[in-house]
């Protein structure tokens, strides 16, 4: 009855405020090769707007790989060594706009915004200095130059299905078995939980290795997304998320009473969460610090920035260590307390 | 008694219980299931603990399968203590629970193939002890055991229990809707089972099964009422029984119970059965005749029923 009653309430907040597309303080990065006053006064415009937020200032071409790379910005600016003097001579500049186009609608609304930014820009020194200046934006979408939807979902839909097959499926498990008595006798028996609860792990972590080849094998040959990085660490990153989702099924499944109660729980408890919050549909960085820091225990969050780092962006363990890091530590938090939690008598 | 007793009676006994408690339900809502039971189960006695439903027979039961924790009182399973061996006695005892309780969705042969696993044996190992149990479900044993008849599934879940090869097998209402063909051949088995040297434990609310063990408990709400062998049971009935039937059973009964030499009257099978206050039956049976009612009396041999209908109704 109260869920009744506060699911609206919670997901109005949740969507009105939390959950938004539109670009506020993003991060990005400048690579300011000119140095002269004008590339600073157009750096200044775009730090004083409250679209962007300069987060890093660059100075190669590797840095910047390596930024986006991360994950750390979402587009960055470059101004070219003749910025200043092309616009004082004549007239006419451009900037390079570089957009992480992984998640496509991002990139483009980045973009559109950044260019509304330079073209205020213009405008105002045209009319202050009485001149017709132009400065044109090269817009580069980085990973995803044709802009394809199917690079954002992909490791959008591994992390859901994952999470889903294993999750859902093992949460019901252990506690239906206790429904339908078979329990019962296998508590008089010499198998120990740790036996128990392996054996319900193996049958769903052999289904999701099947899951996890038909994507892939999709992705590439059918949606054309291509796997950038080792398909060695992306199929062990993946493992490594499959088990910690069958651990947290498992975990469920030896707390609840009743089958109904686990896929409740793993319904709202964790698919909503999942993909709201694991930056799939929304970017995290628009949530407000509540949400931000509930995402944060979202394993699917990390696993789909894994997948991103990846498999679009051809990124490699040394960029994904913390992410790598924390599904480990959720795995061995979660298998532990599941296995404790396994009740060792029927009351 | 003393630790060294307690040892020495664990040693001794297949099944010890001692002044085992147990309710159910937190503070204000406690219902109590048992109330300080003691007993003793010799090595390979078929012992039977026979009562109602609700008599706290399956808690008995699972508290002696380690799959509940008494609230008070000590019991041990062949020699091992329920609540600190635990773990000892899940390997040697066999368990077949009221409820229906295998794998309905894998077939026979599946199903005793897995207990086999889990005990870390195989089906061929023990397969001379289930042997006489299982031929008579092997042709099936290709068909899903949710698909079983109920004596089929009984007969598997018994299979299933004794895979292992227990030192002490418990039955928690094994007849319990099964027909009267499959109880009697179940029963059967149970005695060739004994020969083998295997304590059993059966519960069943089936008076007329009783008969059939070594040794029999009457437990009712919680508490053990009588214990002893089925003869000595019957010995001890002291009271006069007559059996009375008539055209008009139900006139016949109110009757019975109106006059006041009767101390209880039943209905037991075709009969009504009638227990005397006293050795005399001329005042009842005048007393029938004189308000024109219909019947033939005999004497009547007590049987066990009998026995535990009247030590219920003195409990009560």
């Amino acid at each position: 009855m109260f869920i009744l009653l506060a699911m609206p309430v919670v997901q109005i907040i949740i969507f009105g405020f939390a959950l938004t597309n539109e670009v506020k303080n993003t991060a990005i990065a400048v690579w300011d090769q000119a140095g002269d006053p004008a590339a600073v006064s157009l750096i200044a415009e775009m730090e004083a707007s409250r679209y962007f937020e300069i987060d890093k200032a660059v100075s190669s071409r590797e840095e910047l790989d390596k930024v986006f790379r991360l994950g750390k910005i979402k587009m960055a600016l470059v101004l070219p060594a003749r910025f200043g003097s092309d616009l004082g001579h004549f007239n006419k500049a451009s900037v390079q706009l570089i957009a992480d186009a992984s998640d496509p609608n991002v990139a483009n609304t980045l973009t559109g915004y950044a260019a509304a930014v330079i073209g205020d820009y213009q405008v105002r020194i045209t009319q202050e200095r009485r001149q017709p200046y132009t400065i044109k934006p090269e817009i580069k979408m980085l990973y995803n130059p044709e802009l394809r939807g199917a690079y954002n979902f992909v490791p959008g839909v591994m992390a859901m299905v994952l999470l889903l097959v294993c999750t859902m499926m093992t949460a019901i498990t252990i506690v239906r078995e206790r429904e339908t008595g078979t329990m019962e006798i296998m508590l008089v028996s010499p198998a120990r939980p740790l036996r128990i609860i392996m054996a319900k792990a193996v049958p769903y972590f052999l289904l999701s290795v099947v899951n996890i080849t038909s994507i892939l094998l999709l992705s590439v040959y059918v949606l054309d997304v291509p796997i950038k990085g080792s398909l060695l660490l992306l199929l062990g990153e993946s493992f490594l998320f499959t088990l910690v989702s069958l651990s947290l099924g498992l975990l469920i499944s030896t707390r609840v009473a009743s089958q109904q109660t686990a896929l409740f729980i793993s319904l709202v408890g964790l698919l909503l969460p999942t993909v709201m919050l694991s930056g799939f549909m929304f970017p995290i960085e628009n949530m407000p610090l509540p949400l931000r820091t509930v995402s944060r225990v979202v394993p699917a969050r990390w696993y789909y920035n894994i997948v991103r780092a990846v498999m679009i962006k051809g990124a490699g363990l040394a960029t994904v260590w913390k992410e790598t890091l924390i599904l480990t530590g959720m795995l061995l938090f979660f298998m532990t307390v599941a296995i404790r939690s396994f009740k060792i008598r029927l009351a | 008694m003393g630790n060294g007793g307690v040892k020495l009676k664990r040693k001794m006994y297949a099944v010890s219980v001692n002044n085992i408690a147990k309710s159910y339900g937190a503070k204000k809502n406690v219902t109590p299931a048992l109330h300080g039971i003691s007993f003793d189960v010799k090595p390979g006695e078929l012992f039977g603990l026979i009562g109602p439903d609700g008599a706290g027979k399956t808690t008995l039961f699972r508290i002696l399968t380690t799959l509940l924790l008494p609230d008070k009182g000590t019991a041990s399973v062949d020699g091992f203590d329920v609540v600190n061996a635990y773990k000892s006695i899940r390997r040697r005892v066999g368990y077949m629970p009221g409820r229906f309780s295998l794998y309905q969705d894998l077939t026979v042969k599946e199903n005793l193939d897995f207990f086999a696993t889990i005990f870390n044996t195989s089906i061929e190992k023990n397969y001379d002890l289930v042997k006489d149990i299982y031929a008579q479900i092997e042709p099936f044993s290709n068909r899903m055991a949710g698909k079983l008849s109920g004596g089929m599934k009984q007969k598997l879940a018994l299979s299933c229990a004794l895979i292992h090869r227990p030192s002490v097998l418990f039955l928690d209402e094994p007849t319990t809707g099964v027909d009267a063909v499959s109880r009697k051949e179940f029963w059967e088995m149970l005695k060739r089972l004994k020969a083998e040297g295997i304590t059993i434990l059966v519960s069943t609310p089936y008076m007329d099964e009783a008969g059939m063990c070594d040794r029999v408990a009457l437990i009712q709400s919680g508490r053990l009422l009588e214990m002893d062998t089925p003869s000595a049971i019957i010995r001890d009935f002291s009271k006069k029984l007559l059996a009375l039937k008539g055209p008009d059973m139900l006139t016949l009964l109110q009757a019975i119970r109106s006059h006041k030499d009767v101390a209880d009257a039943y209905p037991f099978g075709e009969f009504h059965h009638v227990v005397l206050e006293q050795d005399d039956e001329s005042g009842l049976l005048g007393y029938l005749q004189d308000n024109g009612i219909a019947f033939e009396a005999k004497m009547a041999v007590p049987d066990i029923e009998d026995c535990f209908i009247q030590l219920m109704k003195e409990e009560r």
